[in-house]
């Protein structure tokens, strides 16, 4: 399991804090993981507990002066990105790091064209002409695959479906062939047939230009089915990680476990209720002492409410934050319901 | 049962935390707005002057004693004197309660008529279109040529002053508060509240109307700032309040003619204007903050 | 694009109509009869029988209005009863002075409030943006009457730079029409670009708000570019609406300002008719102003559509 070699992008106790009026706010709280060079990480939580602004942070795209404070580690390629001068970040972000976010309407600029968009990310990272990346901006449009890409590319944002939005920002990022590319629940705002047609382009592009992806997520069968690896999230914290096949298999964190009960099975009972895991996220400025899910666990005792437990490395290189893990990777399913 | 019993004393537990905690937030809102803290002291020091400071100047505001003409600020006339040697600082502060009258009443009468406009419009809407467009052609004549035409209509004193800009401000009040009602208007539980055969009355006045008080606080605080300007204005061109009564805006009238002998008749009242105008300006910005504090939202 | 002009167009005519009710009618708010007003109180009943029928004030309500309503349509704006001229002549006269004044304080203040504006909004929390915003605050809280008169007291007594009053036409020279207007042009610009500068800030942070500036910041565009390209670009929108409507302002403000710095345009033109209780000249002042505020909105409004590529005639 040892790697002498230094993985593509490598996040070390990661801390954001925000400045807000209620005061001081940890968003993400010490977060260690690593991303390899052609693989696709899933990263996955409910909404609030810290992964979008964990993927933001690696391109540190909040406002350092008056927002944020970034604590802890990120190197890429050998550097700690949360060092690098502003004027280095920006040639990182879009050339070496890419991103796309969730809603494809709002993230793409209204008066500008679609080719516009697409040439200037290429024309900001790489010496060539108008003309050229323009030429560019036609390849990569009809890579992702959309219709009748030479008329789409004079075309504005409000003239496309979101589908079509989706892969002119996917069009977008992959322009200056990333090695990372972090994809910011993707397919959370399209119709399920896009969808997995969105899915399929960023499977067949990892693997055609060997980038790393991080997909984050809230949708645990979206995970299954292209994720090798995935990381778990709860309040600001890693709770759970894993092979793919491990997490499904015997999930170490009881938050992992009702994230994948709340998930309807095709081929499960269906006459069986699906599962809610009780509760809400508490809030950030109300975070509980002891275990973060404690308050909402149906295995929590007195230990986990009096003491924070520590991300733990088990035998098969699985992960858990959680004192039973061991025992909940044990139990059958059933016997807590 | 028990466990019922136990959720809804949590949830209300839980409810008066964030009722504490909302109140909370705000006090410290109203007190970390410096500008507005700021606003509020100068409103209460103009509203002092105004109640208390017609007691405290001995000297008689329309008294002329000709040999006392144009004098210099001194310990006998703080403030100067005028061309027609009336003590400067007793005409201000008697001026202060025609000029801060004039724009209270007018604030007044405006968010009252507006308002009525403004919930019966949301509410019917035939009305709506009627009255709005009615409100809309008022609004497209500037509001001090609409004064200034009111004015040499109606004849100029103090009470048509208020008459003319009431009807100049009332349709700004009607469009805020029509838009306010109207989302309340939509909500589920109006129409729930129609199937049941509440009166129309009862649900505009009892169930709307509560919901466009915090907007119409607002916006009443600029028309108050807006109608002191326009009334000085007004004055100031000599259609607004006839001498010898004081206004601020009058005494500028007066100041204008002997601008390059007296500075004082235009500086004084100058800065009670701008005083008064920028108090209620701070007034009302702090208080859609506090309404609505997304308009301030990542403040450090 | 065609579909929007119309349908824009169209949206004017009940307003427009209110507008003229109003104006017609405010001749008829004065306590008592018009006429004996304008004659004062020695007027013999023949006179006064006269100026009723010369008014046209014997005819019925309605039958009134259409005959004015008539006129305007056409382009009469009725007659001066006391400078026995058409009103639509003695506006001509006077709307030189008042179109200069209102252009050259629209310069000033879309020259100093736009980049204080974006500005402010770049260096959002700081003593920059904080001082921009006070003295806009405290910009917008001097009418423009008020600061006039400080500025006439500061520069044109104490210091002497500048005239404090009077006009002189283009044609004596570029420098000395200027020079009479500057004054009046700051005095009235200067709330206007307090509201340009409170705009230009708020809709640029707005802007700056938005997924797709991360993207663009994702992207890797510069600061610079990010602030002038992929921002302005799109907050230039409701800061030309707001230039837009302000020069309606500046035009009707010049009402005021005239009357400090004593020049001829249009604003001494309806404060004299005031006094003279001229009421053909009031309301065609009235009535003149209003309908270039209105069409200079309706411009802005197209304008619009010509830089916005996402609005469509089902935009309202």
């Amino acid at each position: 399991m040892v790697k002498e070699e230094q993985p593509l992008l490598q996040v070390k106790e990661l801390q954001t804090h925000f400045y807000t009026e209620r005061g001081k706010v940890t968003a993400v709280d010490g977060v260690t993981f690593h991303v390899e060079e052609g693989e696709i990480l899933g990263v996955v939580g409910e909404s609030g507990c810290g992964k979008s602004v964990t993927s933001q942070s690696i391109l540190r795209l909040f406002d350092e002066k008056r927002l944020v404070e970034y604590d802890g580690e990120i190197s890429f390629k050998g550097e700690n990105l949360l060092d690098l001068p502003d004027k280095k970040m920006e040639k990182i972000r879009g050339n070496d790091i890419a991103m796309i976010f969730q809603d494809p309407l709002s993230s793409l600029n209204p008066v500008f064209t679609i080719g516009h968009q697409i040439a200037e990310s290429i024309m900001l990272h790489q010496k060539v002409s108008k003309k050229e990346a323009y030429e560019k901006a036609l390849e990569m449009l009809k890579l992702t695959g959309i219709p009748a890409p030479e008329k789409r590319i004079n075309e504005y944002p409000h003239e496309l479906s979101g589908g079509m939005r989706q892969r002119v920002m996917i069009a977008i990022a992959l322009s200056c062939e990333p090695k990372l590319l972090i994809a910011d629940e993707p397919t959370t705002a399209l119709d399920v047939t896009i969808q997995a047609q969105i899915l399929e382009l960023i499977e067949i592009l990892n693997k055609k230009l060997n980038m790393g992806v991080i997909f984050i997520t809230h949708d645990l069968g979206v995970v299954a089915e292209i994720c090798t690896r995935v990381v778990v999230m709860y309040l600001g914290q890693i709770v759970e990680e894993a092979t793919i096949d491990d997490i499904f298999e015997t999930p170490m964190h009881p938050y992992t476990k009702g994230l994948m009960k709340s998930v309807p099975q095709l081929d499960g009972d269906r006459s069986k209720e699906l599962h809610v895991i009780e509760g809400t996220v508490p809030a950030l400025n109300n975070v509980p002492k002891g275990c973060r899910f404690a308050t909402r666990c149906p295995f929590a005792d007195e230990l986990c409410i009096k003491k924070a437990p520590e991300l733990k490395e088990f035998k098969n290189g699985q992960k858990a934050r959680c004192w039973h893990a061991e025992r909940i990777a044990l139990e059958e399913e059933g016997q807590y319901a | 049962m028990e466990t019922a019993e136990k959720e809804v004393r949590q949830l209300s537990d839980i409810k008066q935390q964030l009722k504490k905690e909302q109140r909370q937030l705000f006090i410290k809102r109203f007190f970390s707005n410096k500008l507005m803290v700021t606003g509020s002291v100068t409103m209460l020091f103009l509203l002092l002057v105004t109640l208390f400071g017609p007691f405290l100047v001995s000297q008689d505001p329309y008294e002329m004693v000709v040999q006392d003409r144009l004098l210099n600020p001194s310990s006998e006339h703080l403030l100067g004197t005028d061309e027609f040697g009336r003590d400067l600082l007793s005409r201000i502060v008697h001026g202060s309660k025609v000029t801060m009258g004039v724009g209270l009443l007018v604030a007044a009468i405006a968010s009252f008529s507006g308002m009525v406009i403004g919930l019966y419009a949301s509410y019917y809407r035939i009305l709506d279109h009627i009255l709005m467009r009615i409100c809309d052609g008022l609004m497209s004549i500037p509001a001090i040529l609409l004064a200034i035409a009111l004015m040499a209509a109606l004849g100029p004193n103090t009470r048509n002053v208020i008459i003319a800009l009431s009807i100049v401000f009332t349709p700004h009040i009607a469009r805020v508060i029509r838009s306010a009602a109207l989302v309340v208007r939509e909500q589920t539980y109006i129409e729930a509240m129609e199937a049941q055969g509440a009166s129309a009355t009862r649900i505009i006045w009892l169930h709307i109307m509560p919901n466009t008080v915090s907007p119409l606080v607002v916006q009443a605080t600029f028309i108050f700032a807006e109608a002191i300007i326009v009334e000085a204005a007004l004055s100031f061109l000599g259609a607004g309040v006839p001498a010898p009564d004081p206004s601020w805006g009058n005494i500028l009238y007066d100041g204008k003619l002997v601008i390059f002998n007296a500075w004082w008749m235009t500086v004084f009242p100058g800065i009670m204007i701008v005083l008064s105008v920028l108090g209620l300006n701070l007034l009302g910005d702090g208080l859609r903050d506090l309404i609505d504090p997304h308009t301030n939202h990542g403040k450090k | 694009m065609i579909n929007y002009i119309v349908k824009r167009v169209f949206s004017l005519i009940p307003v427009l109509f209110v507008v003229s009710i109003a104006i017609f009618l405010l001749v008829h708010l004065t306590p008592g009869d018009p006429a004996s007003v304008m004659l004062g109180v020695e007027a013999t009943e023949e006179q006064l029988k006269e100026l009723r029928k010369e008014m046209g004030l014997d005819l019925p309500i309605y039958q009134q209005y259409l005959n004015w309503i008539g006129g305007v349509l056409q382009g009469d704006f009725g007659t001066s009863y006391f400078m026995k001229e058409p009103v639509t002549h003695s506006i001509a006269e006077h709307v030189k002075p008042t179109l200069s004044l209102a252009i050259i304080a629209q310069i000033i203040t879309i020259l100093i409030a736009v980049p204080l504006g974006i500005a402010a909004a770049n260096r959002r929390g700081t003593i920059a943006d904080q001082s921009i915003m006070g003295v806009s605050l405290l910009g917008m809280s001097i009418p423009s009457f008020l600061l006039g008169l400080f500025l006439i007291l500061l520069i044109g007594v104490k210091l002497g730079w500048l005239p404090v009053a009077g006009y002189q036409p283009l044609s004596n020279g570029l420098w000395n029409h200027i020079k009479y207007l500057i004054m009046p042009a700051i005095s009235l610009g200067a709330i206007q670009a307090a509201l340009v500068a409170r705009m230009t800030r708020t809709s640029m942070l707005e802007v700056l708000n938005t997924n797709f500036i991360k993207t663009a910041q994702a992207k890797g565009v510069k600061k610079r570019a990010i602030i002038y390209k992929h921002a302005l670009r799109n907050a230039f929108l409701p800061i030309l609406t707001v230039i837009g409507q302000t020069f309606g302002v500046l035009v009707a403000g010049a009402v005021v300002t005239e009357t400090i710095f004593n020049i001829p345009g249009i604003g001494q033109l309806i404060i004299n008719s005031v006094e003279r209780r001229d009421y053909a000249v009031i309301q065609g002042v009235v009535l003149f102003v209003t309908l270039s505020y209105v069409f200079i909105n309706l411009v802005i409004d197209l304008l619009y559509g010509f830089v916005d590529p996402r609005v469509r005639l089902d935009r309202d």
